[in-house]
């Protein structure tokens, strides 16, 4: 794997990625595909809940929260 | 039909003027909203559609999307000029159905002020139907919108294609319509990210809780004080007394007004006329005003989902996620809004949770108004320790439930929407729909309640079961024996048997134990009829013996503390 991919879980809150690959089932694929957060898109982590808690990304002006079991499966790649 | 978020109920609303909830929290409008408007001289209906983010249904709301367009003539296609590239993947679905529609380009003033310009113009001639730019918030552009449904366009260009092709399309419009300058960080950027991060989010969202809760006392407060309390005192008491003294001693005196003889106190005399007006109308009404009011803020600013976040990851240790707040917050006006709202829950396992754990441990409006009402003499502190305890139940019986009940609960996937400023008109409409909802709900309840309880008393059955119980009480909960039988009543009406122990003379600490039991023990009819259709048969008696064995327990556990050995 390169060396600059990383779980989206790792990113540090308020830094950019882009989204290289999305890992898990086909539900969960389309899922977040109709929320416009695929590859190729560029996220950013705005915080992230302690204690296991979930996060919340920024992918274009949609916000979402989703549980870091979730964010483990999307690879990301640090832009800044 | 358009993505949750994006102002369809506000639209709906201007459209047909009709009532409709319109919420910014993802999930709310799971039963659809139906209007009649009138263009021209034809009358139509519209149908506020679930909100959804595209025709491949994931959950329960968004198949009934999915399906409702099949009887569609036309569609209102709501987009929101904010987020335009993720509207737009539900649109080329829809466009896909060949289907007339047209598009309301809503919150355009909103993407103006972030910088954004959408060139509607443009947008329209590449999608050859009539896009119109609306604020729903201020009715602009709705007049525009319903002309152009006269010109609603199918364009037979657009083949049913596959995600990645549709995703294709939409980058090539996107480039042709829309044009975003850089800004800099506003000031609600700033607060939006204050009250998600967990540093800042959680004293500000304690802070945001107490302060609401505080509101709903003083606004349900001033309401009793100025205007029920004088209302029923001044004209009605002198009404009612003149009743009395026509009526004289019998039956009908006892089941409309109370006992024959004795002054008459609203909330204690027990009549129909008396208690079953004064309770609902002047003690428990105000403070569902109040509630319901505050909610509707809450949830139209779009805080809720951001209150889901920072708790979610409490509530997954109860097995549920950071949405089971929602029928908590629900339930603490009525339990049956909050029964129904388990709904949105994903599994089996977090339903049962979250609609026991309502049930248990969350007192409704009004029963809180009357925990105020008997406990607020001896001071705010005793009024704390209940909702301390029942706050301890919640967690406790959540941790236990979720090592037990089988099942699996998901995480947590939720759109967390821009702050927004609520339209005063639909929160007051809003307030209203519910406050009206109760009106009807919970009167004849109150009213059968009471009736009930006054048969029972007549025909002996309350003071047998006293005596019954007595033992029982005194020893195990250390309550006097015609505890009991508010105990019963609470069955009937959680409010009504609170106040059913103002005349028995307990000391403070008692009346914190039977006031805890009698949230706990068991929910009212109303609440127990909805469990019953949500959860089925099976899961709800178990749930009702959890509820009654907690209680007894609660109630020996908190006797043993107060009082020590029997």
């Amino acid at each position: 794997m390169d060396p600059q991919t990383i779980s989206l879980v790792d990113l540090p809150v308020k830094s950019i990625a882009k989204i290289i690959d999305i890992n898990g089932g086909i539900g969960f694929q389309e899922k977040l595909d109709v929320m416009g957060i695929r590859v190729g898109k560029t996220v950013t982590v705005v915080s992230k809940q302690p204690f296991h808690g979930p996060l919340t990304i920024k992918v274009c002006s949609t916000k979402m929260t989703l549980g870091r079991g979730m964010a483990r499966k999307i690879l990301v790649e640090v832009v800044s | 039909m358009g993505n949750p978020n994006v102002g369809k109920s506000v639209v709906f609303s201007r459209l047909t003027g009709a009532n409709v909830i319109a919420s910014n929290y993802p999930g709310t409008t799971v039963d659809y909203a139906k209007g009649k408007m009138r263009i021209g001289n034809e009358n139509v209906e519209i149908i506020d559609a679930p909100g959804t983010y595209s025709l491949e249904p994931t959950n329960k709301a968004e198949e009934v999307a999915a399906n409702m367009l099949k009887e569609t003539d036309v569609i209102i296609n709501v987009i929101d000029a904010t987020n335009l590239e993720r509207n737009l993947y539900l649109t080329l679905q829809l466009l896909e159905k060949h289907i007339p529609m047209v598009i309301a380009l809503n919150l355009s003033d909103e993407a103006c002020h972030l910088g954004i310009d959408v060139n509607k113009e443009r947008l329209q001639e590449l999608l050859q139907i009539p896009v119109t730019n609306t604020c729903a918030l201020t009715g602009e552009g709705i007049k525009s919108l319903v002309d152009s449904l006269a010109h609603a366009g199918i364009n037979k260009k657009i083949k049913k294609t596959s995600r990645e092709g549709r995703w294709i399309e939409i980058g090539s419009l996107i480039e042709k319509v829309e044009h975003i300058q850089h800004r800099h960080h506003s000031l609600r950027d700033k607060l939006e990210d204050l009250t998600i991060r967990p540093l800042t989010g959680i004293p500000i969202a304690v802070g945001i809780i107490l302060f609401a809760f505080w509101l709903v006392r003083f606004i349900g407060e001033s309401i009793i004080t100025f205007i029920f309390n004088p209302l029923f005192e001044q004209i009605y008491k002198p009404v009612i007394e003149q009743l009395s003294s026509y009526l004289g001693p019998g039956i009908l005196h006892t089941l409309m007004i109370g006992e024959y003889g004795k002054e008459i106190l609203f909330d204690q005399s027990l009549g129909m006329l008396t208690t079953g007006l004064y309770v609902p109308l002047a003690m428990v009404l105000p403070y569902i005003i109040a509630f319901y009011f505050i909610l509707s803020c809450l949830e139209d600013t779009g805080y809720m989902p951001r209150l889901a976040t920072l708790v979610d990851n409490l509530f997954h240790k109860l097995g549920m996620h950071g949405h089971g707040i929602i029928p908590l917050f629900l339930g603490l006006g009525c339990n049956v809004p909050g029964a129904l709202s388990t709904r949105t829950l994903e599994t089996r396992k977090q339903r049962f949770i979250s609609a026991t754990l309502l049930a248990i441990a969350v007192p409704c409006m009004a029963q809180t108004a009357m925990v105020f009402g008997v406990l607020g003499a001896y001071g705010v502190i005793y009024i704390a320790l209940v909702f301390l305890i029942l706050g301890i139940l919640y967690v406790s019986m959540g941790l236990l439930l979720n090592r037990f009940v089988k099942g699996t609960s998901p995480e947590i996937f939720m759109e967390v929407p821009s702050y927004r400023r609520p339209s005063f008109r639909a929160i007051l409409k809003k307030t209203w729909m519910r406050v009206r909802w109760f009106v009807r709900e919970a009167i004849p309840f109150l009213f059968l309640g009471v009736l009930i309880i006054n048969i029972l008393y007549y025909i002996g059955f309350l003071q047998w079961i006293g005596v019954i119980l007595t033992p029982m009480m005194e020893v195990m909960f250390g309550l006097p024996g015609e505890a009991s039988t508010s105990l019963v009543i609470g069955f009937l009406r959680k409010d009504l048997a609170v106040g059913m122990l103002i005349p028995l003379g307990m000391i403070p600490l008692q009346l914190v134990i039977a006031v805890t039991m009698l949230t706990v023990y068991f929910p009212c009819v109303a609440t127990f009829s909805v469990l019953l259709k949500e959860l089925g048969l099976k899961d709800m008696i178990k749930a009702t013996m959890i509820m009654v064995g907690v209680a007894a327990s609660v109630g020996f556990i908190l006797r043993l503390l107060f009082f020590g050995l029997p």
